[in-house]
């Protein structure tokens, strides 16, 4: 089994890494593979409730690494999605608790025994972000159309790239069509000339996001939101599927078309 | 501003700047220089150029610039007098 590690950052917090990460993790278990969901932003925690797992932890990544318990004992098995598991951050330690090499060892064990490891990264560009990224083959870097989030992310791309990652791939959030339209926010294609790195998906700015992180439910586990379905797009074209990328200025959750159609719909579901 | 000025007014594309923006920074943060770094160069320009001719180091002007999508190194040092011979107090 080839194993694929890809690591998800950003540099700038707060963009969307963690919810990249829990969708994708889902969508690819979901369509049959093996994934291992690594919560690598060590004390500042979050995967496990962005998933809705985060009752069910006994062990963490320090714990592993310090040889406490044994990867498998670690890793948190999603009930409602087979071959998902979740190998969570510790809470209760900083970012020193780990090595790169260590990280890399961590990343290694896993290699021939899942499809897919898939890294939460922490923002910024010190030693979280690198231990995140130093056992991973294949980056994805999670960007907002701001100026503050393509700068970071201009920053961490140089990085990743000096440290020859295979691929490095950008996954534009939040993307508000109707600002872009009234040229109130940089494009897609701004953010693709400016970075010129491929970009492998597009994700619109969507309310249901915030319910189901809410909730504890990734939306690739049954939403049909516009988010939801841009999330199985990224995950279809890591797969290496031929998805082309939807028009950025045509995603519109408030839009006339969309709210009549959204009534007619329920009046339909209704009779 | 007239009401129908207001009306009318162009809408304001922040888009634009944002992107001409970005684009400055980036050339500046993906050459790397740090000040210090500029400063060493600057040093160490004065002490190459001070050989062949007497430069005013207090007018030196040294920064990169974009032009489209290259950065150049432009420095503008004015030259107060071109020594007839190269001085030897180089030699290494």
């Amino acid at each position: 089994m080839d194993t694929r590690i890809i690591v998800v950052t950003s540099g700038k917090g707060g963009v969307g890494k963690t919810t990249v990460t829990a969708n994708l993790s889902f969508r690819l278990a979901m369509e049959g593979y093996s994934v291992v969901a690594i919560d690598a932003d060590i004390g500042l925690r979050n995967l496990d409730v962005v998933m809705g797992l985060e009752n069910r932890i006994v062990f963490n990544i320090v714990d592993v690494i310090e040889e406490a318990c044994k990867l498998p004992q670690a890793l948190v098995r999603d009930k409602r999605v087979e071959n998902l598991h979740l190998l969570p951050a510790a809470q209760t330690r900083t970012k020193e608790a780990v090595t790169s090499d260590q990280m890399l060892k961590l990343c290694n064990s896993l290699r021939g025994k899942y499809d897919f490891v898939l890294i939460d990264s922490p923002a910024g560009i010190e030693s979280g972000f690198r231990n995140a990224a130093a056992g991973a083959d294949e980056a994805l870097v999670v960007v907002t159309p701001d100026v503050s989030s393509v700068r970071d992310a201009d920053r961490i791309i140089g990085i990743l790239e000096s440290n020859q990652k295979k691929s490095i791939d950008l996954v534009v959030n939040r993307v508000r069509s109707k600002m872009i339209r009234s040229g109130k926010m940089l494009g897609v294609s701004d953010v693709s000339d400016i970075l010129a790195v491929n970009i492998i998906g597009i994700i619109p700015e969507d309310d249901n996001v915030v319910t189901s992180t809410n909730k504890g439910e990734p939306l690739t586990l049954g939403s049909t939101s516009a988010a939801a379905r841009a999330f199985e797009n990224v995950s279809g074209r890591i797969l290496g599927r031929e998805i082309p990328l939807p028009d950025p200025t045509s995603f519109d959750e408030n839009g006339l078309l969309t709210g009549l159609k959204k009534m007619f719909g329920r009046k339909a579901g209704r009779g | 501003m007239g009401f129908l000025d207001r009306f009318f007014k162009k809408k304001e594309n922040s888009r634009k700047s944002a992107r001409e923006r970005l684009q400055l920074v980036l050339i500046h943060d993906r050459t790397d220089i740090s000040p210090g770094t500029l400063e060493r160069l600057r040093k160490d320009l004065i002490d190459v150029i001070s050989d062949y001719m007497v430069i005013s180091e207090d007018g030196i002007e040294i920064d990169l610039e974009t032009e489209g999508n290259s950065v150049a190194l432009v420095a503008s040092i004015p030259v107060l007098e071109v020594k007839r011979q190269r001085s030897r107090k180089r030699d290494r």
